[in-house]
């Protein structure tokens, strides 16, 4: 499987730019996100990858450029191989094209990764937040949200956070 | 007008078309809380009399923050939360994350664990097809089905809680292997298991398959074509059940399934009967899995040695000072891994689940995400619904299976 | 005393209205469909036949709030879902009870985090907290005993 994966990783290179390298056995390319609207189209319909397996961002703050990696990863069912993609996207402009026309299942897929990161997607039909309600701010995977960790009442600390924990009252007040 | 704008659309106005706006159609909440949608899932219906026109789903009730969650804990404690993403699959959750740690690190597993891995994993399997069929079933109305596949079901959770303690969430597959051996009566307990299962899925099917009823309602039913369900990225029974035949068991083997002879069920029609007839198909194919595993199950350790990774056994502690300090680094800091990214998928139930993690360098992960199958099989469901009735609609999310917990991770 | 012996003869038994009345209370307490995650399918299983819930008057869980009694919180409820929750929980009529099953119900479990509520009893008073991940089929019995024996204790100027 893996020499295959380096005759089509090869032709990419050569089309398109980019690098191509090497960990545990499998080849990741990283394309400019310049050319990266070809490169998909290639990939599907000149390799011949029909399914998009799965798409998701990686966060590299406090680095500003880049500071997003976009990680595609794209199947082959008929010739059994993958691909990895990866795509570096600057702090100072979080966009990328979007992959909807040629893969359907990126729809829901670049919903999630503009409201988890904050990455935009241009020309995408319907970019609006998805996993989190749609009046939130901020991008929560991101490095420099926080986690939201909430103390624990241990006995020692016990009657301190009760008294700022928010208790509901039921209807009549009690 | 306003007054509905405001309550229930919710920023969805461009999604519905301008005889909704002028109420010529009917706007309906199928909402979080529903009997029929499996889940915390919301349904914005459009409906011209009982025809649904559009069907837009609207997800996130149950979102967790797992994947941000889980950098902020060490590669061993985080496993504990993968079993709550896929609550019908947990061992095979466990399974997806042992193998991405595994072949971050480049961690060996002994023949005895992976075998164990492999009848754990099918026994998950028939057990969340079980509730599939049950709850399935219970939205079309046959009820005795649900009682039937609660028995069964009862019967794996009774293995399982005999092999790691817990009945759903195991968290009994670690990286290197598994927790600890099984005890001795687990034999016993999955040969007899495995005695009565075909027959009751026989009494399942006898209720269903050829009732003229439970015809009538799937055939013909959210029909996909072949290549539109590989563009919407559908897998597992919802793509083989329209003629694509892709299996990660078959196409990228883990954990020994390579040498264990079993068929991967595919019909062509692609309606709600071709998904039903697949998923019950895959139900005996699993038995037969299990069968081969267990004749074959080989003597051994069951986690691997390498105690940089894997904590050492108790009685050694007392004995050796690597021992001791290999286990204080293990529970305190954890390992660090190297620094890379890699992507595991196994087949889940549902479809492909894939774990990518990325390391850079430290002891917590980087960044995990969960390629989660129940996603991509949602985001089709305005294309299978729509012209249907609402009726139907019940039966295609049955059919599609899905589990938001998944989705929402 | 004396009013008894006379009457029981004919047919006639005396209590205090309190008693009866918390006792067809628990008799026949309907549950209303609120499974949000994992303990939702052990509330199924409770329900299914090796742990009938029906002996107790439970089989029949309503799904609309309008006609049921008591809400069995079961799974992590996150931000997106909290006010849906508290909505449903005001549609619900009196006298109404609520049971935070599992961890992430009680406390907010093993998520502590931005987007899980920590612990359902800041958005709906809460009577009996059950514990576990997910909390056994017995236990969520146990617990439902135990309200039970909670609402056998009321008192008529707490009443609805």
């Amino acid at each position: 499987m893996s020499e295959n994966n380096s005759v089509v990783t090869e032709n990419l290179v050569k089309q398109f730019g980019g690098q191509a390298t090497e960990f545990a056995g499998e080849i990741s390319v990283m394309i400019a996100v310049e050319k990266f609207a070809d490169a998909a189209r290639a990939i599907h319909d000149e390799f011949k990858f029909d399914l998009m397996s799965s798409m998701t961002a990686v966060d590299y703050w406090p680095e500003e450029n880049p500071r997003f990696h976009l990680v595609y990863r794209f199947t082959s069912i008929a010739n059994r191989q993958s691909l990895n993609v990866r795509v570096p996207i600057a702090a100072y402009a979080p966009t990328a094209p979007t992959l909807e026309t040629i893969y359907h299942n990126a729809n829901w897929q670049e919903r999630e990764v503009f409201d988890m990161f904050g990455i935009q997607f241009l020309g995408h039909s319907d970019m609006r937040r998805i996993l989190m309600p749609h009046d939130w701010e901020g991008h929560p995977l991101r490095k420099d949200y926080p986690l939201g960790y909430e103390e624990p009442q241990f006995s020692f600390n016990f009657d301190e956070i009760d008294v700022r924990k928010p208790y509901a009252k039921n209807r009549r007040g009690e | 007008m306003a007054q509905i704008e405001e309550v229930t659309l919710d920023g969805m106005t461009h999604l519905v078309s301008d005889r909704a706006l002028q109420g010529e159609t009917m706007l309906l909440n199928m909402g979080p809380q529903h009997p029929s949608t499996h889940g915390v899932l919301r349904l914005l219906l459009e409906l011209d009399g009982e025809t649904v026109l559009a069907a837009i789903p609207d997800i996130g009730f149950l979102h967790t923050g797992v994947e941000k969650n889980m950098e902020a804990k060490t590669y061993q404690k985080a496993e504990v939360m993968t079993d709550r993403l896929d609550y019908m699959n947990t061992v095979g959750n466990n399974l997806a994350y042992c193998l991405a740690v595994e072949k971050l690190i480049g961690l060996d597993v002994p023949l005895r664990a992976q075998a164990l891995r492999v009848i754990l994993a099918e026994l998950k399997r028939i057990s969340s097809h079980m509730v599939w069929l049950g709850t399935s079933a219970l939205d079309l109305a046959a009820m005795s089905d649900f009682m039937y596949c609660f028995r069964e079901r009862e019967m794996i959770l009774d293995i399982l809680e005999l092999v790691s303690g817990q009945r759903m969430m195991t968290t009994y597959i670690r990286p290197g292997g598994v927790w600890r051996d099984v005890p001795v009566e687990f034999e016993a307990a999955v040969r007899n298991l495995l005695k009565i299962l075909p027959n009751r899925i026989d009494q399942y099917e006898s209720l269903l398959t050829k009732n003229p009823l439970f015809i009538d309602r799937t055939v013909g039913i959210g029909k996909i074509s072949a290549e539109d369900a590989v563009n919407w990225g559908l897998t597992g029974a919802t793509l083989r059940g329209s003629g694509v035949n892709y299996d990660l068991r078959k196409f990228a083997p883990y954990s020994g399934y390579e040498q264990y002879d079993f068929e991967v069920p595919v019909r062509i029609e692609g309606d709600v009967r071709a998904r039903y007839l697949v998923r019950i198909a895959e139900m005996r194919q699993s038995i037969r899995i299990i069968q081969q595993a267990l004749d074959k199950l080989p003597m051994g350790p069951v986690r691997s040695n390498n105690y940089k990774f894997v904590p050492p056994p108790r009685s050694e502690i007392g004995n050796s000072m690597e021992a001791l300090i290999h286990h204080f680094k293990y529970w305190t800091e954890g390992f660090n891994a190297p620094k890379g990214s890699v992507y595991s998928a196994v087949e889940s139930p549902r479809g492909e689940l894939g774990v990518y993690l990325e390391s850079d360098g430290g002891p917590k992960p980087f960044r995990v995400h969960f390629r989660t199958p129940s996603f991509d099989n949602l985001q089709v469901l305005p294309v299978l619904a729509k012209g249907f009735l609402v009726a139907d609609l019940v039966a295609i999310i049955g059919s599609v299976d899905i589990v938001l917990g998944d989705i929402d991770r | 005393m004396g009013l008894e012996q006379k009457l029981g003869n004919m047919g006639v038994v005396t209590a205090r209205l309190e008693d009866l009345v918390n006792w067809s209370r628990t008799n026949a307490m309907w549950p209303m469909l609120f499974g949000l995650a994992c303990c939702a399918i052990e509330m199924m299983s409770a329900q299914a036949a090796n742990y009938d819930m029906s002996r107790f008057g439970m089989e029949l869980m309503r799904p609309s709030p309008r006609q049921s009694d008591l809400m069995i919180v079961a799974g992590r409820v996150s931000r997106k879902m909290a006010p849906v929750l508290r909505r449903l929980y005001d549609q619900m009529p009196d006298p109404k009870w609520v049971i935070a099953m599992g961890d992430c119900a009680s406390c907010g479990g093993v998520f502590n985090n931005y987007a899980v509520v920590q612990g359902v009893d800041e958005v709906v008073p809460v009577d009996v907290y059950v514990a576990g991940c997910p909390p056994r089929p017995e236990a969520l019995i146990h617990g439902v005993i135990t309200l039970h024996e909670k609402v056998r204790r009321e008192k008529m100027k707490d009443w609805a």
